[in-house]
């Protein structure tokens, strides 16, 4: 996983409420059995005016131009603004994967669905959840200014402001090492290997149907 | 001690190791697999050189993307049949407990196939790589959905790193009415709480409403648990659910069935446990409900109307609301049994269990569906399912009727397969979600019980079942 040290990056709004993975990537393109490509695929529905299937070249396709991430002015955004309960719905891995693929590093929101909030982590996506008040002020001073950038430092766990100004977000120590180096999660827990078999071995004794 | 919750004696009964940080390794008993999350997972084990650390806590089918008719021809859509036949080889190199794969005789929606082996168990740890995963709570087992970096990380080390939720309850007094279902009340409590209403919880369903519940009808309502926002949905062990498990091909036997049946037992949220939320309903007072939205939130009673968005103080919601009247093609005020309807589906891992089939049979029995709707899909859960309706009688009701009787699958629920809308088609679905272009670019959903979809295909618009 690529490591997320501090980025500063072009911002976009999106501007509704309860955003569902199957907005953010549609069913069609979940038959991939890769992990990489999702990008161009990213709110297909929405981003272009015709039926998208796996396999179209969509540099082909009419965009919507309505849409607000065709907009000249989001070209190259890396930071997503977001509203209420962001990626509800399906477990589905694809959509953090599409919303990496299309360049984004991190999505800002009053609050996340919570699978799709642990499913970012995986992929060097950072979910942040910021007070309701900030991110009306971020969406009313991103739509007012062109180039509006925001600055995100993990490591001091804040959001800065093109005026300066700092908001802090929380995350676990667990996740910000991981994020922060770019690490293997499994090889991680593998070091636990110990307790995960001790833990089995007092399982067999306690509840053996289950390993029947 | 401290009373406990059941979500708490689930997750302290798993727990491996607390790790610095708050959260802990989870131990997972049962991990059910399926073709579209875990190809990738695979992928992933290959490439680090890794084994599954305990390949038979695996048990797998294949269901999202497999077709619901013409079985004989195989799978037509080759990027459909690539994902399966990647199953099928993963499963070869890798190993699991079982496998159900595309025609086989107990092939099904993973989350109907899980219960009925008896895979699914009280007590254990459930994971797929699949929101609906919450349905297994039903059986008082921690049961949640899980992204593919996860399904790896669950082959690999037999763990999760898991941040413990906190604890929900929605208790339910009374009796559902005549013809008021689980679908309804999980509608209803979603329609309360709110789609965002159970994010970081784990909600416990309790009380004399749910106690009166079948596994179907728990299974029904667990299964909604995330659109709920939760995770995970709980209902306590019971009688009902011994007797649900009991017999089933993977369920313990003789003594191992009397020991663990004496942990399960215990598998009850102690009294005067805490709640960090709750929320009561009075199951006597509800409707069959229909949602007109876009959101499984935006529901109402079968004989109330589409609101209107200019009563809606909040502006967010308010502009949400207005798109979705867009998109819905409704207008607000309009009597939901007014609106009339293209297509019918009757399956999904919510409403395809043989209860839910008898159920839209009993309103079909004898009558023809409407001219004006095209097709009407009964698409049983398993196949287990659709011979235990063969037997019953079930599919000569609906063909009777106009209905269409399928091969099991997760079919236009979310339409990977054939199975889908058309653009502007207008659907009553026994399905979960009614999220723009879930069954279809441009399809419109709007979520019912069984009985109330069996009952808009012969109506030929929503109408109240009670008054059938």
């Amino acid at each position: 996983m690529r490591a997320f040290t501090r980025i500063n990056g072009l911002a976009c709004p999106l501007d509704r409420a309860n955003v569902d993975t199957d907005a953010i990537i549609p069913k069609q393109f979940l038959k991939s059995i890769k992990r990489t490509g999702f990008g161009p695929n990213l709110f297909d529905e929405w981003r272009y005016l015709d039926h998208g299937e796996p396999g179209m070249d969509n540099s082909r396709r009419p965009l919507n131009p309505d849409f607000v991430l065709n907009q000249p002015r989001y070209q190259g955004v890396e930071i997503l603004l977001a509203r209420e309960n962001f990626g509800c719905g399906s477990s589905r891995e694809h959509a953090p994967w599409a919303l990496q693929d299309h360049g984004f590093r991190a999505v800002i929101a009053p609050s996340f669905a919570d699978i799709f909030f642990n499913n970012c982590y995986k992929n060097g996506v950072l979910p942040i959840v910021l007070p309701a008040d900030v991110v009306e002020r971020l969406f009313a001073e991103c739509e007012a200014t062109e180039g509006y950038r925001l600055t995100v430092d993990l490591a001091e766990q804040q959001v800065i402001l093109p005026d300066g100004s700092t908001f802090g977000f929380d995350i676990t120590e667990h996740r910000k090492h991981c994020l922060l180096n770019g690490l293997d999660e499994i090889g991680l827990t593998l070091e636990h290997s110990d307790a995960i078999r001790a833990f089995e071995t007092r399982m067999r004794q306690e509840r053996p149907w289950l390993f029947a | 001690m401290a009373r406990e919750t059941l979500y708490d004696k689930l997750w302290s009964g798993h727990q491996v190791q607390a790790l610095s940080d708050g959260t802990a390794l989870l131990y997972i008993d049962r991990h059910l697999v399926h073709e579209v999350t875990s190809p990738q997972a695979y992928e992933g084990l290959k490439l680090a050189g890794r084994r599954p650390w305990r390949a038979d806590s695996v048990v797998a089918t294949a269901d999202h993307n497999t077709p619901t008719n013409e079985w004989d021809k195989g799978i037509q859509d080759p990027v459909s049949r690539q994902q399966v036949e990647t199953l099928d080889a993963n499963i070869r190199e890798f190993g699991a407990r079982a496998y159900f794969p595309f025609r086989d005789a107990a092939q099904g929606i993973v989350h109907v196939m899980g219960p009925e082996q008896g895979a699914t168990l009280p007590g254990m740890t459930v994971v797929c790589g699949d929101s609906h995963t919450s349905t297994h709570g039903a059986f008082g087992a921690l049961a949640h959905g899980i992204g593919t970096s996860e399904v790896e990380h669950v082959l690999a080390t037999q763990c999760l790193v898991a941040k413990k939720s906190r604890n929900f309850r929605v208790w339910v007094d009374g009796v559902l009415p005549s013809g008021v279902t689980a679908k309804d009340l999980a509608l209803a409590i979603i329609g309360r709480i709110g789609t965002a209403g159970g994010n970081g919880y784990a909600i416990e369903f309790a009380g004399p409403a749910i106690r009166a519940l079948s596994m179907e009808g728990r299974m029904t309502l667990c299964n909604m648990a995330i659109e709920a926002g939760a995770r995970s949905g709980l209902v306590a062990v019971d009688q009902i659910t011994l007797d649900y498990v009991q017999g089933r091909p993977f369920a313990p036997s003789g003594a191992a069935w009397e020991q663990a049946v004496s942990w399960w037992r215990t598998l009850v949220s102690d009294e005067d446990a805490v709640f960090d939320a709750e929320v009561r309903l009075d199951a006597a007072a509800l409707q069959p409900q229909v949602t007109w939205g876009t959101s499984p939130e935006m529901v109402v009673n079968v004989t109330g109307q589409v609101p209107d968005p200019a009563a809606e103080a909040d502006p967010v919601k308010r502009s949400g609301m207005e798109r979705a009247l867009v998109y819905m093609g409704l207008e607000a005020n309009t009597p939901i049994e007014q609106i009339a309807i293209d297509k019918v589906f009757i399956g999904s891992c919510t409403n395809s269990r043989i209860e839910d089939l008898r159920a839209a049979a009993e309103v079909a029995r004898g009558r023809k569906k409407a001219a004006s709707v095209r097709q009407v899909l009964v698409v049983p859960g398993s196949g287990l399912v659709k011979a235990a309706a063969e037997a019953e009688g079930l599919h000569e009701i609906f063909l009777a009727a106009g209905f269409e009787w399928r091969e099991p699958g997760c079919s236009m629920c979310l339409a990977m397969n054939a199975d889908r809308l058309e653009p502007g088609e207008r659907c009553a679905s026994t399905s979960n979600r009614n999220f723009e272009g879930r069954q279809g670019q441009g399809g419109r959903t709007h979520l019912v019980s069984p009985a109330m979809a069996a009952a808009a295909a012969i109506a030929g618009h929503f109408v109240d079942v009670r008054a059938l």
